[in-house]
């Protein structure tokens, strides 16, 4: 089990993937053997929280399917527990590759960057989707790089490193359920923390289903749209706020 | 209004009332959520016994037909009482939310603490 004594801690949120969420963990281990583990079973109804507790990392389990932004609020909502300065969220499916978290990390040391964001269309790499969630794709990070005033290529990326106060406004504000997007980064550009984007690599996915596939790429583009416009419309949200009593360690 | 069909409305007002009346006695409606159930079956009676006031808001909305006028509020009713329940519906997801976000994290405390004293008590 982790002392909880690294300055990093890695977020993984995982909904029946018992199938990859083992070589995941073997490979952050490998990779970044310094940082914590925390792997957010989202009432999965497979052996994932068992698969990744065999592993020696730590495991919480939603009681029920709470979607993936929930689950990675409440690795935001542990991690406030403990003195990580930064988090890194990667996905379960395989498809981020952990080689790439120190990039992600020494980019948010070296700079006065708050959030960085691994995007698949930065360099010369190639992403096989469809052309129609291409576009989508495409649309959406034209409209968030115009009003963040950065070049976001991958809006939709959930390979992000992101300093405790980020994760701080997180774990406290209304977080998207489903989709970690668009809406998402211009409402932390407009709490006002400095976003980055970086190349990084990605695998294809070792099992499960995209989140944008079918009819659901449909509800994204409703989604994201009125989702961007209400963010515009809501006052400016305060990216330094009061100390929130979290769960700690005394109050049992 | 002819007099059957104005009998039928009040019945079906007056059924809708004691329903709801009843559902909150037996607890299995919150009077929170019943008010809106309850304007309905009043508006309806209202409107059933006071024919001059349907005559008078179907020339105000430009209907032809008083029962077109009944059955235009009565869909509106039922969208207000469905914005209602979404409305409703959003909160309890934040909550239920919430709430299994705070069992999860305590339960991963009680199951670290627990190990910890095992720990403990083995060395």
């Amino acid at each position: 089990m982790d002392n909880k004594k690294a300055e990093i801690l890695v977020i993984i949120p995982a909904y029946n993937e018992e199938k990859s969420i083992e070589k995941v963990i073997k490979g952050v281990k490998e990779s970044a053997p310094e940082v914590d583990i925390v792997v957010i079973d989202d009432g999965s109804t497979d052996n994932t929280a068992k698969a990744a507790r065999k592993c020696g990392v730590k495991v919480i389990s939603h009681s029920i399917n709470l979607g993936y932004g929930i689950a990675l609020q409440t690795g935001y909502k542990y991690a406030l527990r403990f003195p990580y300065r930064i988090i890194v969220q990667l996905d379960a499916d395989g498809q981020h590759s952990p080689t790439c978290i120190h990039s992600l990390t020494n980019v948010l040391r070296n700079n006065s960057v708050d959030v960085v964001i691994g995007s698949r269309f930065l360099g010369n790499r190639k992403y096989s989707g469809s052309w129609i969630r291409k576009l989508g794709m495409k649309i959406f990070s034209v409209i968030t790089s115009l009003i963040a005033g950065e070049r976001i290529t991958d809006t939709s990326s959930g390979f992000r490193a992101l300093k405790r106060e980020v994760i701080d406004f997180f774990a406290h504000i209304d977080y998207p359920s489903d989709y970690q997007d668009a809406d998402l980064i211009i409402l932390t550009h407009s709490a006002g923390f400095c976003i980055k984007e970086i190349p990084v690599a990605m695998n294809e996915r070792k099992s499960g289903k995209s989140v944008l596939a079918g009819t659901k790429l449909i509800y994204y583009g409703f989604k994201m749209l009125l989702s961007i416009m209400v963010t515009l419309l809501r006052e400016k949200p305060h990216k330094k706020r009061e100390k929130i009593k979290c769960l700690c360690v005394k109050k049992f | 209004m002819p007099l059957r069909q104005k009998i039928l409305a009040i019945s079906l007002s007056i059924g809708l009332i004691i329903l709801i009346f009843d559902l909150v006695r037996r607890k299995k409606l919150r009077e929170e959520y019943s008010w809106l159930w309850m304007l309905t079956g009043v508006v309806i009676f209202i409107l059933a016994i006071w024919y001059d006031l349907l005559i008078f808001i179907t020339h105000l909305v430009g209907a032809v037909l008083p029962a077109s006028t009944l059955f235009f509020f009565g869909i509106f009713f039922l969208v207000l009482i469905n914005l209602y329940f979404s409305v409703k519906v959003s909160t309890l997801s934040n909550q239920v939310k919430e709430l299994a976000q705070k069992q999860a994290l305590l339960e991963s405390y009680v199951d670290e603490s627990r190990i910890k004293k095992e720990d403990d008590a083995g060395s």
